[in-house]
């Protein structure tokens, strides 16, 4: 009958409620999938701005590739959205995790009250999906995530697939609502075969003496829509990339009414928002809030081949910098490798002394990166005076530059360490600049510079100012260090100048390698002795490897 | 206020209309609590909605109900639960005493705890109002001890596993859509959700306990009321 038709009005409400529901619901999955603990605060005033009564914070860049993927639809028969979790390791093999399905049936309920039933249902199923997220075996991988592996997400609309899931992959249901025009299901389809990806398996493999190398990474995705890691936040005031959709800005404000008991009244309003700040832009997305990795990157972690990686831009980390510094030193780019060891990664020679500089380089698979390169400054008369005549091959021309990312227990924002191959054992467990002559922090260990201008200072930490490491190529000229976002709301300063501030800190004196070679010469004469204590005591050793049976 | 025997005495079949959900846990004595706060944090974060705020011609508003995640020190195993403080440490204090009354009651710990919810229907003077339960859940706890380290590391993650899937069930039965009480008027909110949280607003609930010793009879039976309003005596 006609009276039971949908009103306009409840239609659009319905819409409304079904477009935000998908929207919450893949926020929900990528924050559940972040590596963090998420919390948000009870507040008893109606904001306004709480969609279903919950608070649940809205990612923009995870707004916009759910927009982008719904494209203005609904989700409906046959149109599901899906949100797929998938795992990506440091060798750059991937494996699909999860996928949580939206979908649409066509069982009607068309009894049902819109602005009252439908909704306090479709909040409760918010709140089923935030339990059921965290009981997935994803969960646990996710919140581990960092030092082998990262998990990414996707979303997709249209015809679910699950073939990636593996055999025997398991469904769960987080739970359905009745609509008058279908019935809302919401439920994940997850990978059960992860035996070879234990968690156990990654806490086994201590970090790399909590060096982080971070970088950019020129994403190409193949597929038809590109994976995003779950592992970076962006704050709120962290810029809302993309322009706000008209009704990213609506606010659902529901009165219910008790008397009588149908009525429903149903404002929305338009709240005010800031004028988002400065945008990160696509190629150059940089997870500021990477802080954020602090709490479960307590040693810092060991990042991985941007290339091998294959993760989009920069959503993964800092910028890495690789360059060629000294000419003198013929010595090789120590990069991660399988082993969680860092492989050879040639590179060409840039001039090395600029702090605020990227440099080119040709990481072994050709990726490259875009570089600025200092403008010749009063450091570059020092370096060409530096330098000596011996040039090493181009390609052993390299300095690595680490970045360390703050962890948690890390008093100094950023330190950076840099790292070359020299003919001792274990070399790369010791970064150390390699410089020339009295530059040659060997010889000299640099004190604590000030860094208020990191123009000033060699890459590698230095001294005195001015001092550098000599490199006498003179082939790039910085323009300008232009970062390409520039709002960072944990300290009071533009990217751009933290990025030269803290780029030049002073290399930890633990790390310089006459002392790791000092140590590691008398842990190497020690051994014999200590093999044969240990030789004695073998039974004890033995019988108390058996209670551990 | 709710007279004492107005509910389900304890030991008693639950009343028609009250649906029962019956949950089964194997812990190590240290599990206990977090898996108690974990089922009981999982069920309350479905029963509880933000602050009513009633306006003028009977509407209300609701306020925000915000979540947080909890990680478990003795289980591998991670929930969500309201932000509330005060539900926590109401939970806590009930959790703690069920805890207690098992670690007391000898070495083969078994025990349920309920969480039952209930709405109170007014009666005039001098009959006292009743609680009329309309969800009972019932989470059976079996205590085991473990011998050794490796045990336990076995444990944490058998334990993990379960609580999986008792999330899983619990989000289930919530799934179901069954009776809920309808949303009250203002002068009838009292009678269905308890208002005493400033910041959230749960149903109407308290939480009881029984100690089985190992001959399985039923030793103890406490009813402790966790919610503000005092007995009626």
């Amino acid at each position: 009958a006609m009276d039971t038709d949908l009103s306009s009005q409840d239609r659009k409400d319905l819409d409304k409620f079904i477009k935000f529901f998908a929207l919450k619901t893949v926020q929900v999955i990528v924050q559940a999938r972040l590596g963090e603990k998420i919390c948000t605060r009870s507040s008893s005033s109606p904001t306004g701005s709480d969609w279903f009564n919950l608070a649940i914070k809205d990612i923009p860049e995870v707004t916009h590739e759910a927009k982008k993927a719904l494209a203005g639809q609904l989700p409906a028969v046959g149109r599901s959205m899906c949100v797929e979790i998938s795992l990506k390791t440091s060798e750059g093999d991937s494996m699909e995790l999860e996928i949580w399905c939206l979908e649409m049936n066509e069982k009607c309920d068309k009894e049902i009250k819109v602005s009252y039933t439908v909704y306090n249902r479709l909040s409760l199923l918010l709140k089923s999906l935030l339990a059921i997220t965290r009981v997935t075996p994803a969960y646990r991988l996710s919140r581990k995530q960092g030092h082998e592996y990262v998990i990414l997400y996707r979303i997709y609309f249209g015809e679910v697939q699950l073939s990636g899931l593996g055999e025997g992959f398991q469904t769960v249901r987080v739970g359905t609502v009745g609509t008058p025009v279908g019935t809302i299901t919401l439920s994940c389809a997850y990978r059960i075969n992860l035996a070879f990806m234990s968690t156990r398996q990654f806490e086994r493999t201590p970090p790399i003496m909590g060096i982080i190398i971070d970088h950019f990474v020129d994403r190409p995705y193949p597929s038809s829509s590109p994976m995003h890691p779950c592992n970076y936040r962006a704050g709120e005031d962290n810029g809302a990339v993309y322009p706000s959709v008209e009704d990213s800005q609506e606010v659902c404000t529901t009165s219910f009414s008790t008397s009588p008991p149908s009525q429903c009244v149903f404002t929305v309003t338009k709240a005010h928002f800031q004028t988002p700040p400065p945008v990160v832009t696509d190629t150059l997305k940089v997870p500021v809030m990477g802080l954020a990795f602090s709490h479960q990157l307590s040693s810092s972690r060991l990042s991985y081949q941007p290339a091998a990686l294959g993760v989009g831009s920069a959503d993964m980390g800092y910028p890495v910098l690789f360059g060629g510094l000294n000419a003198a030193h013929p010595h090789q780019l120590i990069g991660p490798g399988k082993e969680g060891g860092v492989p050879p990664i040639p590179s060409q020679p840039a001039h090395g002394t600029q702090a605020d500089q990227e440099r080119m380089c040709t990481p072994l698979d050709g990726v490259h990166y875009s570089a600025a390169t200092p403008s010749s400054s009063e450091d570059t008369e020092t370096v060409s005076n530096s330098s000596e005549g011996k040039c090493g091959s181009p390609h052993d021309l390299l300095e690595t530059i680490f970045i360390r990312k703050v962890g948690a227990f890390v008093n100094k924002p950023i330190n950076q360490v840099t790292m070359a191959n020299l003919d001792i054992p274990f070399a790369m467990f010791a970064p150390k600049n390699v410089e020339l002559e009295d530059n040659d922090t060997m010889v000299n260990p640099p004190d604590s510079p000030d860094t208020e201008s990191p123009l000033q200072g060699s890459l590698h930490s230095e001294g005195s100012s001015g001092s550098s490491t000599g490199n006498t190529h003179d082939d790039f000229v910085m323009i300008d260090f232009k970062p390409a976002f520039s709002k960072d709301d944990i300290l009071p300063m533009d990217l751009g100048t933290f990025y030269r501030e803290f780029q030049n800190p002073p290399q930890l004196s633990s790390l310089s390698i006459d002392i790791g070679a000092q140590s590691m010469a008398e842990d190497l004469d020690s051994l014999p002795e200590k093999l044969a204590v240990h030789e004695k005591n073998v039974k004890e050793f033995d019988a108390f490897v058996e209670t551990l049976q | 206020p709710c007279s004492t025997h107005c509910c389900t005495p304890p030991g008693a079949a639950p009343t028609m209309n009250c649906r029962a959900e019956v949950l089964e846990v194997s812990v190590e004595g240290r599990q206990v609590e977090e898996a108690m706060l974990a089922v009981l944090h999982t069920i309350l974060l479905h029963r509880s909605t933000g602050k009513f705020h009633y306006k003028k011609e009977g509407t209300y508003s609701i306020g925000t109900v915000g979540t947080q995640d909890v990680d478990c020190d003795f289980i591998d195993f991670a929930y969500v639960r309201v932000s509330s403080e005060e539900l926590d440490r109401a939970l806590r204090k009930a959790v703690g005493e069920f805890k207690d009354a098992l670690r007391n009651s000898g070495s083969d710990g078994m025990g349920q705890i309920s969480l039952e919810f209930y709405q109170k229907k007014k009666s005039r003077w001098p009959f006292s109002d009743e609680c009329i339960p309309w969800e009972l859940w019932t989470i059976k706890v079996n205590v085991v001890n473990l011998a050794n380290e490796q045990e336990r590391q076995i444990c944490r993650e058998k334990v993990g596993e379960k609580l999986c899937e008792k999330i899983i069930n619990i989000v289930e039965v919530m799934n179901r859509h069954e009776y809920l009480p309808k949303m009250p008027t203002q002068s009838e909110v009292d009678n269905v959700f308890d208002t005493s949280l400033k910041d959230v607003q749960p149903y109407l609930y308290k939480i009881s306990y029984q100690i089985t010793d190992s001959l399985g009879t039923s030793v103890t039976t406490t009813m402790r009321r966790l919610i503000k309003d005092t007995l009626a005596l």
